[in-house]
């Protein structure tokens, strides 16, 4: 057992201050054990979103000696043994209450993402895809919604644009369907004109620091903004479409070779 | 410091960051500013850039040869011949002039490069969770920046690099670097410079526009057909370099300038390059 101090922020929309809390700790700990007790033994009222303690929910995400985390993955034997540890809420969303912050903006942002289209089936009724055709999508199937990627993107952090960019989780859902070898619908224009991938400076913090590890930029933002390079700034590419016919934008390997 | 909800501040640079955040940033700053002086010193020698058969990167390919500089390679070498006479007296006669803008652009719009620069030089954001540069209408890449689109055609004149490299590589084991006529043999030189052949291709093939346009930027790999297409296979090895291509970047950056340096150096007579020809 040792005896540690964490300095928490505490308040609402309104305000609020750092209150330190010193509370007795087992090893193996993490830092969503320690807001745990600091809940059970000085402040009951304190505010903590938190689900399934494994990394998986993406709930009880926060700024834990300013860096974005989960705190229920962040061990408490990583940091100095004098060294104070400070957690904050998320920076990019509104307070709601100590660590809680109101993440619906994301919600509204997924829902203008035009949805899964199936092409048509085969002649026999099913639909055929091999494994290495989705391997790409499958890894942007793991984000968990923890939303740390889109706290630390600095033009909804820093920059306030949330008006004009959907942020790195939903360049991915695009990228997600957008690469699916099962969909028809064409995502490109509104990614440059509505999600705003041109927002996007590729300075990979979202990568950095998404616990799943997805390759959000290279993976995802990046062939992205491949595409939209295809559609509307590579000149050859458009003398192509044009002698050739080909609007048609899923352009399979097969079909182009 | 201004506090604000949550804790945390909008000041430029704040953050609740306690680790050495900035050393990044610095360091990263500070090795590519010391690469774009060297080249820029470089450039302006207009001398010492060819020895024996070895001809420097910066300066190649030569389009015109002023062959009363110190070090110049022989006039065969070059694509237009003598230097020409409407060039003005004020910029020295260097051939690097002509060729470096190609190199420097695919580097410049690299992916790669440009996370690091809009870190350590345009402060958007410094490191990930500390506080940007503030600016009245962020418009990142969608404005001014617009011009990061050309990134595939600058990989296109990459490629014609490698091509010209590779060429100067496999001439450097040739005594006076006459392919035709020349002593087969070999030196220290003409290894330093098929290491940066190798360099410059593991770079230049791991990049993020080559990755899509050799597979990429199709949604099926092999849809009709259930096989396994050629341009998936391309696209899992090109997706083997990208994985690391921070790390060719700098490398092959790095090798470029000692390639230069060494080939300036055997050429002034600083360096004795060891081979099988003396």
């Amino acid at each position: 057992m040792a005896e540690r101090t964490f300095r928490v922020w505490r308040g609402d929309a309104e305000g609020g201050e750092f209150k330190d809390y010193a509370v007795e700790l087992d090893r193996g700990m993490v830092v969503l054990d320690a807001l745990h007790l600091i809940q059970a033994q000085h402040a009951g009222d304190l505010a903590v979103r938190w689900n399934c303690k494994a990394g998986k929910c993406g709930s009880c995400s926060m700024e834990i000696n300013g860096r974005p985390r989960l705190s229920c993955m962040t061990r408490i034997n990583e940091f100095g043994s004098d060294e104070l540890i400070t957690v904050r809420p998320i920076k990019t969303f509104p307070v709601l209450k100590d660590l809680v912050t109101d993440v619906s903006w994301n919600y509204d942002q997924n829902k203008r993402i035009k949805p899964f289209k199936p092409k048509k089936k085969d002649a026999d009724g099913n639909y055929r895809m091999m494994q290495r055709d989705v391997e790409r999508v499958q890894e942007f199937r793991k984000c968990i919604e923890c939303y740390l990627c889109q706290n630390v993107c600095h033009v909804l952090r820093d920059q306030d644009r949330k008006d004009a960019f959907v942020g790195p989780r939903f360049m991915i859902r695009v990228a997600s369907l957008e690469m699916h070898p099962l969909d028809v619908e064409d995502r490109v224009p509104e990614t440059r004109d509505e999600l705003g991938s041109g927002m996007c400076n590729i300075t990979r913090c979202c990568t950095d620091v998404c616990p799943e590890h997805i390759q959000i930029t290279d993976n995802g933002i990046i062939p992205m903004k491949e595409r939209v390079v295809d559609r509307y700034y590579d000149p050859l590419l458009w003398l192509l479409r044009k002698i050739t016919g080909s609007g048609k934008k899923k352009a399979s390997i097969d079909s182009e070779s | 410091m201004a506090q604000e909800i949550g804790g945390h501040s909008t000041s430029f640079a704040s953050t609740g960051r306690v680790d050495r955040w900035w050393v990044e940033p610095l360091v990263t700053g500070a090795g590519f500013l010391c690469f774009v002086l060297y080249t820029t010193w470089a450039m302006f020698q207009a001398s010492h850039y060819w020895s024996e058969a070895y001809l420097s990167p910066l300066y190649s390919p030569l389009f015109y040869i002023d062959q009363t500089a110190q070090g110049a390679a022989p006039l065969a070498h070059a694509w237009f011949g003598e230097w020409p006479r409407w060039w003005p007296a004020w910029l020295p006669p260097s051939p690097a002039i002509f060729i470096l803008a190609g190199p420097l652009a695919f580097r410049m719009t690299c992916y790669y490069y440009r996370k690091f620069y809009y870190r350590s030089y345009f402060a958007t954001p410094p490191a990930c969770a500390v506080t940007s540069y503030p600016q009245k209408k962020y418009k990142g890449e969608s404005a001014l920046f617009l011009f990061q689109n050309i990134h595939r055609y600058t990989l296109y004149i990459a490629i014609g690099y490698i091509v010209i490299l590779s060429y100067d590589a496999v001439m450097s084991f040739f005594k006076n670097g006459d392919i035709m006529h020349g002593e087969f043999g070999i030196g220290v030189g003409s290894l330093v410079l098929c290491v940066n052949v190798v360099l410059l291709s593991g770079y230049t093939f791991g990049c993020h526009a080559f990755r899509h346009l050799v597979g990429g930027r199709g949604d099926c790999f092999s849809c009709s057909a259930g096989k396994e297409h050629l341009g998936h296979k391309a696209w899992k090895q090109v997706s083997l370099l990208n994985a690391r291509h921070m790390s060719w970047a700098w490398v092959s950056m790095i090798w470029v300038g000692f390639t230069d340096f060494y080939v300036r150096m055997v050429s002034m007579g600083v360096f004795t390059d060891y081979n099988t020809w003396d």
